[in-house]
C-alpha cells in the first residue's frame, strides 16, 4: 500500500518501479510474519491469498486510473485479458506467459506463468508463495464484480497456474450478454 | 584447467554453515570431520591476523599449498566464505564474490531460511553448481 501511494504521487511515467531486491525481502518478512501465526500449511497459504486480495483491489483502481480507458470490463474474456496483460506488466514488467481456458469446465481458466516473479528467491517452502499472486487476481476480480475462487498451483520445471473457477452468477451473466 | 575443490561457508560464530564439493579430487572427509576443520579455520584466521608481519592486517586471505591454493573471504557481518582449488587457479576472489551475491539473494531473501543455521536452499545449491561448472570448463 505504501508503494501504490508512492506511485500516485509521482506522473504516469516508467518512473514508478521498485527494485526486486526490496520487494524480496519486504515479501519474505510477510512471509516470516505470517508462518507466526498460523498452524498449518494450508493456512499459512490462505493468509498468504488473503493479504493478496486487498492489494488486487486497489492495484485495479491504479490500472484503470492508469489505463485512462473509460471502458469497464463486463465480459469474462475482456477481465481476463486484462489481467494477463495490463496488470501482469503493471507489477511484473512483462504479460503473463499465456492464458488457457479449461477443456474439462467451462467456468475455468488459467493464467501460467514459467517462474513468478515472486517466487524468484524461494526454495524448500512448505506451501507455493504464488498463493500471494492469486489473492492479488482474485481481488482485481473481485472488484470488477467477477466473483470467482481463486487458487496456484505448482507443476514441475517451476510452471505455476494461477487457477480461476468463476462463480455461477458470473457465468449466467455471461451467457445473457452473449 | 585448474578446478575447484570445495566451498565452506561459517557462520559468525565459528561453525560450518554450508560445504560443497566440486570435484573428485576434493578431499574425502566425513561430515564430523568437515564440521571441526571449518570452525578450526576460524580460529586460525585469528591467529593469523595476530602474527601477521604487517600492521593492520586484515588477516588470511590466501594459503599456497603443495597440492592445493585456499582463498578466504570475510563478509562485514562475520561471515567466512573459503574455496580450495587446484593450483595455479585464478580469480579465485571474483568466485568468492559471486558465491556471496548468490547468498544474498537465495539464501538471505528465502524467508524459510533461519540465520546462522545450515544452508539446504534448493536454488541456491543449483545456482552455486552452476558457477562452479562455469568456472572449472572457463578457468
Amino acid at each position: 500500500i505504501f508503494l501504490m501511494r508512492k506511485a500516485l504521487d509521482r506522473p504516469p511515467r516508467r518512473a514508478h518501479e521498485v527494485s526486486q531486491s526490496a520487494f524480496a525481502f519486504l515479501f519474505s518478512e510477510l512471509i516470516q510474519y505470517s508462518q507466526t501465526r498460523v498452524n498449518t500449511v494450508e493456512e499459512l497459504q490462505a493468509k498468504l491469498e488473503d493479504a493478496g486480495v486487498g492489494i488486487g483491489r486497489r492495484v485495479l483502481e491504479l490500472a484503470c486510473l492508469r489505463e485512462k480507458s473509460s471502458r469497464r470490463e463486463t465480459r469474462v474474456l475482456g477481465i481476463l485479458q486484462f489481467i494477463h496483460s495490463t496488470l501482469w506488466k503493471m507489477l511484473f514488467g512483462n504479460s503473463a506467459d499465456s492464458l488457457e481456458k479449461s477443456v474439462e469446465h467451462d467456468d475455468e481458466f488459467m493464467i501460467i506463468e514459467r517462474a513468478p516473479m515472486v517466487n524468484a528467491f524461494i526454495s524448500g517452502a512448505p506451501c507455493n508463495c504464488a498463493a500471494f499472486v492469486a489473492g492479488i487476481v482474485r481481488g482485481v476480480l473481485d472488484g470488477a464484480q467477477f466473483p470467482a475462487h481463486v487458487s496456484a498451483h505448482e507443476h514441475e520445471d517451476n510452471r505455476t497456474v494461477i487457477l480461476i473457477k468463476f462463480a455461477a452468477e458470473v457465468m449466467e451473466r455471461e451467457k445473457r450478454q452473449a | 584447467m585448474p578446478s575447484l575443490l570445495s566451498l565452506y561457508i561459517n557462520n559468525k560464530a565459528g561453525g560450518l554453515i554450508f560445504h560443497r564439493d566440486f570435484s573428485s579430487a576434493a578431499a574425502k572427509l566425513d561430515i564430523n570431520e568437515h564440521l571441526t576443520l571449518a570452525s578450526t579455520f576460524n580460529g586460525l584466521a585469528m591467529i593469523m591476523r595476530q602474527l601477521s608481519p604487517v600492521p593492520g592486517s586484515s588477516g588470511m586471505e590466501l594459503l599456497e599449498a603443495d597440492s592445493f591454493v585456499l582463498q578466504s573471504f570475510d563478509t562485514v557481518t562475520g561471515l567466512k566464505f573459503f574455496v580450495t582449488a587446484e593450483p595455479e587457479s585464478k580469480h579465485l576472489d571474483a568466485v568468492l564474490k559471486d558465491v556471496y551475491m548468490l547468498y544474498s539473494d537465495y539464501v538471505l531473501k528465502n524467508p524459510f531460511y533461519e540465520l546462522d543455521m545450515p544452508i539446504h536452499c534448493e536454488r541456491f545449491i543449483q545456482k552455486l553448481m552452476k558457477l562452479a561448472d562455469d568456472y572449472n570448463k572457463r578457468g
